[in-house]
């Protein structure tokens, strides 16, 4: 187990690492020179090179990475260029803001993509799995906000149940936020459930088919008790673990969402620092974000492998 | 790279030429009776209709600014409504679906083969080469597609070429990880075994014996991959990323009618998003029904 852990931290500090470069590069090399992009075309040579020697961009590349991490990883992720703040405090309120948006679309596509999931695998090939296979697969590939759009159209235009924006006012109450949540929330909820549903159905059918749900089947228990005993609770394991994955996924469709609805995370962070050229916010919200992918996916595989005495056992020889 | 346009001309099994094609006509056959599959090509067909000869089909000049009726709600007139500077929705629709069909699939095309090619590399010599490779493999999928392409875009500015390129290099990763894995299957079989034993170059059984034999999983991938570039393409436009402002366009044609929404105006937003929802799912449905018939 030990050496399985020590394994799989190392794989992740190397990913990690090329990760940095990887946006080091994106950020801080494809652009070119720094001084020309922030003076412009016109501006005097002399007055570039002085810029670039006062920012610390004339030095060799592998300098300014190292400096570059070596803050980072003290936190110090330097000034933005669009706010004049630290990019690590609008970091922070960002993430507690995405997390809380999240946390709510997992709270209600987790169990609702499992039961559909199930459902479909013991509906194998019939109407009804079609129907949530085919239409959870079509609402997981349209783009974000095409569904919030409609979800938008439809509720708070239409209807007029929910609000447009997800800010609620300030100062209002637990209930009156959540309320604002609901559109977004829904709308990454619409994109996940596909996804989850199928990786449940795949890994029901896969277990429905097993020998020992035969056997059980064969020795007389009854259907229920074998579903509940034998199928699910092989078949589910593997679903927690996928849902772990999916945070990178769903990150990236928050840029989407939390613009579509003004909704002040870390999408909208990065959306923002995009449109502004705010190269300093934009590096470090780009690798907070692949860290918390990495981090989550770690614990997918840690805990899969805690919860499966297969793995645990294998692992223990 | 000529062989991979007639695969059965490599085949595993040289004494029975006949097997692939047939194999092949199989599938073909078990497709066109698939209701998915056939739903999926008409929905497709009728964006590529669009983007062949929009032009031709569009009632009206999509850029004539028609500026008495601004946000004009559907009428005989404007069949889908009118824009903010009232030209023709359901003319900027059609047209619309030209920018979005020349990037994704070449965006695609760049993936598929680069991605392919790196796939069969690293599953053909594993060793310190596929390490090195599936670790930035997994450091680039770390970030999900919409963010990197959002970084690269605003590093290299928006363009056609900036998107295709993008897209494509985005893309390389996932596909080389689906070829590898294929590739691993095939690596220890007989045929390659066999052609290794000839003394046959790595490069030809690389090209020549395995890439025929792991086309199924590359198509499947090719068709939703092709997918997941329009869902990129159409969010970066939507973002304000797109190749050209100048031009009809799905996403940039929403995010500009966008603010209009609480005013009541949901046809110069609904439209356009109706067309991105009915082409992404016409590909997907192609592409689930493909996967299908690679299984069987």
């Amino acid at each position: 187990m030990a050496r399985f852990l020590l394994k799989r931290l190392g794989l992740a500090a190397i990913t990690l690492f090329l990760l940095s470069v990887i946006v080091f590069v994106g950020s801080q090399v494809l652009p070119g020179n720094v001084a020309r992009r922030i003076l412009g075309p016109f501006a005097d040579q002399a007055a570039v090179e002085n810029l670039n020697h006062d920012l610390g961009t004339d030095r060799p590349l592998l300098t300014q990475y190292w400096d570059w991490i070596t803050h980072f990883l003290r936190g110090d992720m330097g000034d933005s260029l669009a706010y004049h703040v630290p990019v690590s405090t609008l970091i922070g309120d960002a993430l507690v803001n995405s997390l809380q948006l999240a946390a709510l679309a997992f709270v209600l596509v987790v169990p609702l993509a499992i039961l559909g999931g199930v459902i479909a695998a013991l509906k194998r090939d019939r109407a009804v799995d079609r129907v949530i296979t085919l239409g959870g697969l079509s609402l997981t590939v349209v783009p974000e906000f095409v569904t919030g759009i409609i979800l938008i159209l439809v509720f708070a235009l239409w209807l007029d149940v929910l609000p447009v924006s997800a800010s609620a006012p300030s100062g209002s109450g637990p209930l009156t936020e959540i309320k604002y949540l609901i559109l977004p929330a829904l709308t990454l909820v619409l994109v996940l459930f596909g996804y989850i549903a199928r990786i449940t159905r795949a890994g029901t059918i896969e277990a429905l088919d097993a020998d020992y749900t035969r056997t059980a089947l064969l020795k007389g228990l009854p259907r229920r008790t074998v579903i509940s005993r034998h199928v699910l609770r092989n078949s589910l394991l593997p679903t927690i673990a996928v849902v772990a994955t999916q945070t990178g996924f769903m990150i990236g469709g928050l840029v989407v969402i939390e613009t579509l609805f003004n909704y002040p995370g870390m999408g909208r962070l990065i959306f923002t620092a995009a449109t502004q050229k705010d190269f300093p916010l934009l590096e470090s919200a780009v690798l907070i974000v692949g860290i918390v992918y990495l981090v989550a996916n770690l614990v997918a595989d840690l805990a899969y492998s805690l919860l499966n005495p297969r793995i645990r056992y294998a692992t223990a020889e | 790279m000529t062989i991979v346009e007639d695969p059965t001309t490599a085949v595993a099994i040289p004494a029975r030429p006949d097997q692939a094609r047939v194999a092949r006509r199989e599938r073909l056959r078990l497709l066109l009776r698939s209701p998915t599959f056939v739903i999926g090509c008409v929905l497709f067909g009728a964006w590529v209709v669009c983007a062949l000869f929009g032009p031709v089909i569009a009632p009206q000049d999509p850029q004539f600014p028609d500026v008495l009726n601004k946000l004009a709600p559907p009428s005989s007139e404007h069949l889908f409504g009118s824009d903010r500077l009232g030209r023709d929705v359901l003319s900027r629709v059609i047209v619309g679906a030209r920018s979005v069909l020349i990037i994704a699939p070449l965006a695609t095309l760049l993936g598929t083969v680069v991605g392919t090619a790196v796939g069969l590399v690293c599953g053909y010599y594993g060793g310190l080469v596929d390490e090195v490779i599936m670790r930035l493999v997994d450091a680039i999928l770390a970030i999900p597609v919409i963010i990197t392409a959002l970084l690269a875009v605003v590093a290299l500015g928006p363009s056609r070429r900036t998107l295709i390129v993008v897209i494509g290099f985005l893309f390389t990763p996932i596909i080389a990880k689906t070829v590898r894995a294929a590739v691993l299957g095939e690596a220890q079989l007989e045929y390659v075994q066999a052609a290794r034993l000839r003394n046959e170059r790595s490069p030809y059984v690389m090209f020549a014996e395995i890439l025929p034999n792991v086309m199924g999983p590359v198509i499947v991938e090719f068709t939703v991959r092709l997918g997941y570039a329009i869902f990129a393409v159409a969010t970066l436009s939507f973002l304000g990323f797109g190749a050209d402002p100048s031009i009809p366009d799905w996403g940039h044609d929403i995010s500009e009618n966008y603010q209009f929404i609480n005013g009541g105006v949901w046809w110069a937003v609904l439209f356009p998003s109706l067309a991105i929802a009915t082409l992404i799912v016409g590909i997907n449905l192609i592409a689930d029904a493909i996967a299908q018939t690679f299984d069987r």
